[in-house]
């Protein structure tokens, strides 16, 4: 994993950008254009974000009579959008806790079952492994689309779907994020774990380590980084998800998430922006937390190869 | 459900899952036979096998049995439904949609990444200027959606405008433009939106692989004379070429399956479907299950040359 090294050691790249001063020469020449690129870019992709942040604290009424723009020359902030988003009639908090409900279960069960599986994969030894593994990364290529229909009916046929299933229909959500997360996700963490060297397994088979105290006192503490970066981008995807949620929550409000919610509220209220606006945010701002605390990881996971559909 | 309910059932799914993972480890630990081995083996990997059985092989085999049968499942239709996907004019329209977003997605995104990654690297504020196109990708393809119709949003010309584009038209002097209404032209401006995402991605795979390079090679380059956009274009895109194509086909590839920003801005409307959104139209809400199906079907035939050819050359790039 060259790249990955790249990046992550900072002192490697100090060391470069001292030896390169030949370049700076050449680099004053060009550089006034290319910082003038760079910082268009830059503003055409933050605008249109800073634009909606600023209108969600604006006052419904000035939203819809004039340009968020405006706000510099004739400033005036409230925090009602949020107040009436939250606790108004959008509810946007009670959807907020289902967000919650869905996302933990959703990243702790798949990469649980997969860190055990890819343990397995890589270093236990079992008739069919080789056939296995190939199948189970080979389906990483069955889109989600493809299983919706004929696995809501099975959940359907099993009691699992509705308010009178067993966690009020939860499991449905739970289920079909953890299953859509394996063959990626056992993929991954299996590329990691042969990354650990052999003789490390062996010694500690030698010392009479069985396969459960290898996995739990030696190979969990080493897969952490690995385990938090795929954690991460799990986490990002449940809670950014909306086809999961509206085939399998069925827009029901008792375990709908606020992609869901927000989705509607975009198609029925479409030009009430106080509540759109300060409505996104709330959707926002968890995975920017976790996103700009965690961005390390988040970049390891996806030079890693962490993408999925 | 009450929150307080919410949460308990979450955690009581969560104490029920560690229970049994934690029990089946307790079981299988003290197994040391040859048989005991097996047995242990199973235990780590029999519940993702199941899992993944259940829920995408029989699925994925059903999908595709029912793509062959009538609105409602209970009658074969042969390949009717496929021949309604390719010569049904509404269909068409959707491919034709999936083919420009498929098409123009990953190209303008990667190109925006790759310039973006070569100007701001080792500059000054580096971490800082990439966080700035990083962060779409961290929130959901609603918030983006929601972030850029208010982008577009339309009023007559001569009032007061509260979307950023008609604002910058009007001060340009031309009359505001219904970016989300007009086709053909619409979907282009929902593309941008996938484009304002995906630039991020591109980017920072891109970054890394451009630090990279060796720094002889550069060096070598520049004794040469090679400099500016010969560098780039002679030494920078060759380096990274398998990175390049492992950043378009993954792209390509979630395009391909977002249906979310269709949804969001324009509900599918004045001919902005595309092919992952009328799946779930006509699956969800026409409950024509056949040719949902086939739709789904399609979605895979697409998906699996550019996901074969993308994890080959995933592979190229570990092994280096």
């Amino acid at each position: 994993m060259t790249t990955t090294t790249a990046t992550d050691d900072l002192s490697v790249e100090q060391a470069v950008e001292r030896e390169s001063v030949s370049s700076s020469a050449h680099k004053a020449l060009t550089s006034p254009w290319a910082s003038l690129a760079a910082i268009l870019i830059a503003i055409l992709w933050t605008i249109p974000t800073f634009g909606l942040l600023v209108t969600s604290f604006r006052p419904e009424g000035d939203i819809t009579s004039s340009g968020w723009w405006t706000i510099f020359t004739n400033p005036s902030f409230t925090l009602d959008n949020y107040d009436e988003v939250l606790n108004g009639d959008t509810a946007l908090a009670t959807y907020f806790v289902n967000s919650i409900v869905i996302t933990i279960p959703s990243v702790l069960i798949p990469v649980s079952i997969a860190t055990m599986a890819a343990y397995a994969f890589a270093w236990m030894r079992f008739p069919g492994r080789d056939f296995l593994f190939v199948a189970v990364f080979a389906l990483q290529i069955v889109p989600i689309q493809v299983t919706m229909i004929p696995l809501l009916t099975l959940y359907v046929d099993r009691g699992l779907a509705g308010a009178e299933a067993p966690g009020g229909g939860f499991y449905t959500i739970w289920l079909s994020h953890s299953i859509f997360a394996l063959p990626l996700a056992i993929y991954l963490l299996h590329n990691f774990m042969r990354q650990i060297p052999g003789e490390l397994i062996e010694s500690a088979r030698v010392d009479g380590a069985g396969h459960v105290q290898i996995f739990s006192r030696i190979m969990l503490p080493l897969m952490t980084p690995a385990i938090a970066a795929f954690g991460i981008f799990q986490f990002l995807w449940v809670w950014n998800d909306l086809l999961v949620a509206l085939v399998f929550g069925g827009g029901s409000p008792d375990v709908s998430p606020l992609t869901a919610r927000l989705a509607e509220l975009s198609g029925t209220r479409g030009q009430d922006w106080f509540l759109l606006s300060a409505g996104a945010f709330v959707s926002l701002v968890v995975p920017l937390i976790v996103f700009l605390s965690l961005q390390r990881y988040f970049v390891r996971g996806l030079l890693a190869g962490s993408v999925k559909g | 459900m009450s929150t307080g309910e919410k949460f308990t059932q979450m955690l009581i799914a969560i104490a029920l899952f560690f229970g049994v993972v934690a029990a089946i480890l307790l079981l299988t630990q003290r197994l040391r036979s040859r048989r005991g081995e097996l047995v242990q083996s199973a235990a780590f990997v029999l519940p993702a096998v199941l899992l993944i059985g259940v829920g995408l092989l029989y699925p994925a085999i059903e999908t595709i049995r029912q793509s062959f049968q009538n609105a409602a499942g209970n009658e074969s239709v042969g390949f009717e439904n496929y021949k309604t996907i390719f010569t049904d004019s509404n269909q068409i329209r959707v491919l034709l949609n999936t083919a420009a977003w498929v098409i123009v997605v990953p190209i303008a995104s990667t190109a925006i990444g790759l310039v973006y990654a070569v100007l701001v690297d080792r500059a000054k504020f580096e971490k800082f200027a990439k966080a700035l196109i990083f962060l779409p990708m961290a929130i959901s393809l609603v918030g983006a959606s929601i972030i850029w119709k208010f982008v577009y949003d339309y009023r007559e010309t001569d009032a007061n405008q509260i979307g950023v584009a008609n604002e910058v038209l009007k001060v340009l002097g031309f009359d505001t433009y219904r970016f989300l209404f007009n086709e053909p032209w619409n979907t282009v401006f929902l593309i941008v939106i996938m484009i304002w995402v995906q630039a991020g991605f591109a980017m920072t795979l891109l970054s890394a692989s451009i630090k990279a390079i060796p720094d002889d090679i550069v060096e070598a380059a520049r004794l040469d004379g090679v400099g500016g956009f010969k560098m780039f274009r002679f030494i920078t895109v060759p380096s990274i070429r398998p990175s390049l194509i492992v950043v378009l086909t993954t792209i390509s590839i979630t395009t391909l399956k977002a249906f979310d920003i269709v949804r969001t801005t324009t509900g599918g409307n004045f001919d902005t479907s595309v092919l992952a959104y009328e799946f779930y139209v006509q699956s969800f809400r026409s409950f024509d299950q056949g040719l949902g199906a086939a739709l789904a079907v399609l979605i895979f035939v697409l998906v699996m040359p550019i996901v074969i050819y993308n994890v080959r050359q995933m592979r190229k790039l570990e092994a280096r």
